[in-house]
């Protein structure tokens, strides 16, 4: 009976350790091909250290920025409630799930050299702003992940018991003191996780560094990869920049578990405490700033985005519908990926949570963060031509590896909330003998449904702007709607591509909304 | 299980390409994305050489000439690839090295690329100028030379591409070396502080440029024309510069291991004749090799002067490269 | 000491009121079953949430607009008293200075009441590192050290076994007999009330009905509180 009750290997453990190898083999496995199919060992010359130091330096001052800019804005949407608060989380989280030339013309359409400030400072006399070079990264950098971080830390203060604001207020607590005793706890336990994220994802950019790093000099490791390819066509260097790549990674990786507490899981972000230690005017002014300033650094791109595409959509044909459908059936199809992949890692972890191997597996959805994609196309490649025609594959390679790369955001989203579960009934089940696909759909499922709809959200808008890790394996006659947009705009139509971004936007948001409506079981 | 079936249809509908030709020997031509695209060359060039080849057509697309290159070097000599259209001349070296090529054994008549050609691997099916396009309603003075761009005050912002990601970029790295030599890196540290930014490819830039960000951008003397006759847009130009142009010319070759060599010369053939080249101005937007029957279109720029065509062979192209690169880095990072 | 003139609740459908006023000292229980709205009457009483009708005044002062922090009220919740990042001292010593500035007088009254919770040399634990009854007291040390006149408990002792519980509720009667603070506790067991409460109310049906006399009621109990006892 002992032996039940703590099963050393169980099929959720074996299916685990199934997907986590198939991952490592995806991420680590693609780097060893690539090395192999090397005519050279590569090696490493003066210019990719430098590519390393401007990697390590723009992507340290973006997250450190991306997080810190967070606190206030996740701390003002914890502590009021007001009309459109969701609808505001929601467009908040857009920056994070648009393609990268979109997000980077309308961050120019704003504050660029002929955006909008610009124009109104040049209007009034003063020279136009400059945002190219170190901070033009970091701006772009912090657009893009400053919804993100917020969207973590907010995590975090779901997690609070709601006892404990009543508890401070009947204290008499001040906003100090609630921030000492209260808040600071909670950051602590969450920002060095939402920092090694942010900073993994600014190291494998490499688009919004070239494009507004004003020159050479915003060299990162990505970009050397990529020239190591079609430059020098040089695979042996590829593999180690892919490698130096996996080291930064787990350097973040151990950061980040050294640092983080894990806390209970939030009840999601819907939730507001009530609070009677801001209620002065002064508090609602400064969240309302907050707000306010927050939107509008992150919402007028956006807006830029969606008004000139409106001009576009007249302008496209039949093919934008057919690549928009091709892009729905991906990101579905790379939802369900995402999902099944993250509930058997989160199954296997919760159950085995006090385990190495646990670590290992949760470890391993997590590799996709500090893999080039540049290498796992490569490697994939290498690895299927001889067996199939790639474009045949197209599709499925896009849905399975845009599949991975969003794996480790629905793994963010699910595993506390299975780890919770397995803590809170999973001695119940164990005693009603309840396993396998019954104690998933009766016990674990009906907790886990709001997570999952989110993590599926998520995957679901990922993969619809997602482009780029299978250029090698794309079919000219099936493009899906990103890569259809830069061919728009590869042939001189930009209004067109616009017309289609605002497309690609608008279908995102709306499957976000609606896996994150289903999973709330409305 | 009616809902199954009917998703499993609609998957396999949306998933499936082009229909397959039942039967017909399959040409694969391996091209740059946009040549294939549905606004470029590639849907009528497929037309009318399936009209004439008892064949079917097939493109397979790699992102530009380099990536194009580095694909048919991955797959080596397991390549299914008959012809691969659209690598250029700063490519063909290491595309010659690489011994994944044939012999064409054509002749061209006719040629309209400046210089002549007589490449036994590769065949160029058009051409174009490198050159800055700037807006002439918004740019009043125009620099007429690198050294007058450099001279220019530093308001006058120019977007370049980068040589180690795109065409373009490396295409201005050869101009720069081709005009200038061993002055090369002058003429980068005078270029240096109107560079606003260097993108990854000529999408970003030309995106860039459109959007006002910049007051000129680099792409090709043909640019304009497409704003002229697509958008009846009159407003761009090409700034010509006294120390000429560097040329781009885009060629084609068969590959070694091609399944199918007899259809792959008749596609070469079928490439240098009027009908594949007539397409060629108001689709890539670039010249055609061969001289057309009745000249180019209406309001498409004429050349400039064939004397003003900068070049450098292949193998010199290759040779050059990396310390130009590595001049264009050091001078672009102080 | 406690007045509840006319006060209605509601919350959706649920509605809950209660009119009467019980004296300075008195121990009450509020008894009835779960979701009539126990746990309500108390977060209105300790301000988390304003009454739709009615006033509630404590030694007169009507309480309306008062925040949590400024009533004369301490409320122990079921679970959660605690803060699980701060030591036991500290989450004792916030009762008297939410920024943990104290004075030496200060730190003897913190040693003092946990002293007289049976705590004495845990000031350093944390949270997680007591067992349910032992956080309980670190709370009711807090509440002791708040010495505010009116103290409520919301079933913080639900959880704990019979004889434990016994032992806490002995702890609260010799701490409100000392300080003299009148006492409203939630409970679901009649035998918690008979323990220690001079009144009992019975809350049912979107009433909290007028204290009795514990034993009184329990010896002769109306319909619904036979319902609920069975």
């Amino acid at each position: 009976m002992a032996e039940r009750a703590e099963p050393v290997i169980t099929p959720a453990l074996v299916a685990g350790l199934g997907v986590a190898g198939f991952l490592a083999a995806l991420s680590l496995g693609t780097v060893a091909v690539v090395a192999a199919a090397a005519d050279t060992p590569g090696h490493l010359g003066a210019g990719d250290w430098a590519a390393l130091k401007f990697t390590l330096s723009q992507a340290l001052v973006s997250a450190a920025l991306s997080t810190i800019l967070a606190i206030p804005v996740a701390r003002a949407l914890a502590r009021r409630r007001f009309f459109g608060r969701d609808l505001l989380i929601t467009l908040l989280g857009a920056p994070f799930i648009l393609p990268v030339i979109v997000a980077v013309l309308g961050l120019l359409a704003v504050y660029g050299r002929g955006g909008l400030i610009s124009e109104l400072l040049v209007a009034l006399g003063y020279a136009p702003l400059s945002i190219y070079g170190f901070r033009g990264v970091v701006l772009a950098h912090v657009f893009f992940n400053l919804p993100l971080a917020t969207r973590l830390l907010l995590q975090g203060w779901q997690r609070v018991p709601g006892e404990h604001f009543l508890l401070a207020a009947q204290l008499g607590m001040s906003t100090r003191d609630i921030n000492r005793v209260i808040e600071r706890p909670i950051l602590r336990s969450v920002l060095p996780g939402a920092f090694a994220t942010i900073f993994l994802l600014c190291v494998t950019s490499f688009a919004v560094a070239l494009t507004l790093g004003g020159g050479p000099r915003a060299t990162t490791i990505e970009l050397a990869i990529y020239q190591a390819f079609r430059f020098d066509f040089d695979m042996g260097r590829a593999a180690l920049l892919a490698l130096m790549q996996f080291a930064i990674g787990a350097g973040a990786a151990v950061f980040a578990w050294r640092l983080a507490r894990d806390g209970a899981p939030g009840a999601g972000l819907g939730r507001v405490a009530r609070r009677w230690d801001c209620a002065g005017f002064a508090a609602r002014i400064i969240d309302g700033a907050v707000l306010a300033a927050v939107s509008l650094f992150l919402l007028a791109p956006l807006a830029m985005v969606l008004l000139r595409g409106v001009f576009g959509l007249g302008l496209l044909d039949a093919g934008a519908v057919t690549a928009l459908v091709r892009s729905v059936i991906v990101a579905l199809m790379s939802t369900a990926l995402t999902l099944g992949m993250a509930l058997v890692l989160g199954t296997a972890v919760a159950r085995h949570g006090a385990g190495h191997m646990a670590g290992w597996i949760e470890s391993a959805g997590h590799l996709s963060l500090a893999a080039s994609p540049m290498v796992i196309g490569t490697g994939l490649f290498i690895l299927l031509y001889p067996l199939v025609d790639p474009a045949s594959v197209a599709l499925a390679v896009t849905a399975l590896v845009n599949a991975v790369m969003s794996l480790p955001f629905a793994l963010r989203a699910l595993v506390p909330v299975m780890r919770h579960v397995q803590s809170v009934e999973g001695m119940l089940a164990d005693s009603l003998d309840m396993g396998g696909w019954a104690r998933f759909r009766l016990v674990t499922w009906p907790a886990i449904r709001p997570a999952a709809g989110f993590a599926a959200g998520l995957a679901a808008a990922l993969s619809m702007g997602d482009l780029g890790v299978v250029a090698l394996f794309a079919d000219p006659d099936a493009a899906t709607l990103p890569l259809y947009l830069y061919r728009l705009m590869g042939s001189y139509r930009m209004e067109a591509a616009q017309g289609a971004a605002l497309l690609l936007v608008a279908v995102s948001i709306m499957l976000f909304r609606l896996f994150d409506w289903l999973g709330k079981g409305a | 299980m009616i809902r199954i079936s009917l998703m499993a249809a609609g998957l396999a509908l949306a998933l499936a390409g082009a229909p397959m030709a039942a039967e017909k020997p399959v040409l694969n031509v391996y091209t740059y994305d946009s040549f294939a695209s549905d606004w470029g060359p590639g849907p009528k060039v497929e037309k009318a050489f399936e009209a004439i080849c008892d064949c079917d057509l097939k493109f397979t697309t790699a992102g530009d000439g380099a990536a194009l290159l580095a694909r048919v070097q991955l797959e080596g000599k397991r390549s299914r690839a008959d012809v691969v259209l659209g690598l250029d001349t700063s490519l063909t070296a290491r595309a010659a090295e690489s011994g994944l090529f044939a012999p064409h054994g054509i002749t061209p008549e006719n040629l309209a690329v400046p210089g002549g050609w007589n490449d036994p691997l590769f065949l160029p099916f058009d051409w174009g100028y490198f050159a800055f396009v700037y807006d002439k309603n918004k740019l009043k003075t125009v620099p007429r030379s690198f050294k007058e761009l450099a001279a220019a005050p530093d308001s006058l912002k120019i977007v370049i591409e980068d040589p180690r990601s795109s065409t373009p970029g490396l295409g201005l790295l050869l101009w720069v070396k081709a005009a200038y030599g061993d002055k090369a890196p002058e003429i980068w540290k005078g270029l240096a502080p109107h560079i606003l930014t260097v993108t990854k490819g000529w999408s970003e830039a030309y995106g860039m440029f459109l959007k006002g960000e910049a007051d000129m951008v680099l792409s090709y003397t043909t640019s304009p024309a497409y704003h002229l006759i697509a958008e009846n847009d009159d407003s761009k130009a090409a700034a010509i510069f006294d120390e000429g142009h560097y040329m781009q010319i885009e060629v084609a070759g068969k590959m070694a291991t091609a399944p199918h060599p007899d259809l792959a010369d008749k596609f070469l053939k079928f490439m240098m004749s009027e009908k594949f080249q007539s397409l060629i101005p108001t689709t890539n937007w670039m010249y055609p090799a061969v001289q057309l029957k009745d000249g180019l279109p209406r309001r498409f720029a004429a050349p400039i002067p064939a004397d003003k065509a900068l070049i450098l062979s292949p193998e010199r192209a290759q040779a050059v490269r990396d310390a130009a690169l590595a001049e264009w880095q050091s001078a672009l990072s102080q | 000491m406690l007045q509840l003139a006319g006060v209605e609740i509601r919350q959706g459908d649920f509605l809950l009121a209660a009119d009467w006023r019980i004296a300075r000292g008195v121990r009450l229980a509020l008894i009835g079953p779960s979701g009539a709205g126990k746990s309500t009457l108390l977060a209105s009483i300790a301000g988390f949430l304003e009454p739709d009708a009615g006033r509630i005044l404590i030694d007169g002062h009507d309480m309306r607009g008062t925040p949590p922090g400024k009533r004369p009220v301490s409320l122990l919740f079921q679970e959660h008293n605690l803060f699980p990042y701060l030591t036991v001292w500290q989450n004792v010593a916030l009762g008297l200075r939410p920024d943990l500035k104290l004075s030496a007088d200060e730190r003897r009254l913190v040693a003092r009441s946990l002293d007289e919770v049976g705590l004495a040399g845990m000031d350093g634990r944390l949270p997680a590192a007591l067992s349910g009854g032992q956080r309980q007291r670190v709370a009711l040390a807090r509440a002791l050290l708040r010495d505010r006149p009116l103290l409520l408990l919301d079933e913080p002792f639900a959880a704990l076994g019979p004889a434990l519980r016994g032992e806490m509720l002995d702890l609260v009667r010799r701490i409100t007999d000392k300080s003299g603070a009148t006492l409203l506790m939630v409970t679901h067991d009649p035998r918690d009330a008979a323990r220690i409460a001079d009144l009992t109310s019975l809350v049912s049906a979107g009433q909290a009905h007028a204290p009795v006399p514990t034993g009184e009621l329990l010896r002769n109990p109306p319909a619904a509180l036979r319902d609920y006892l069975g």
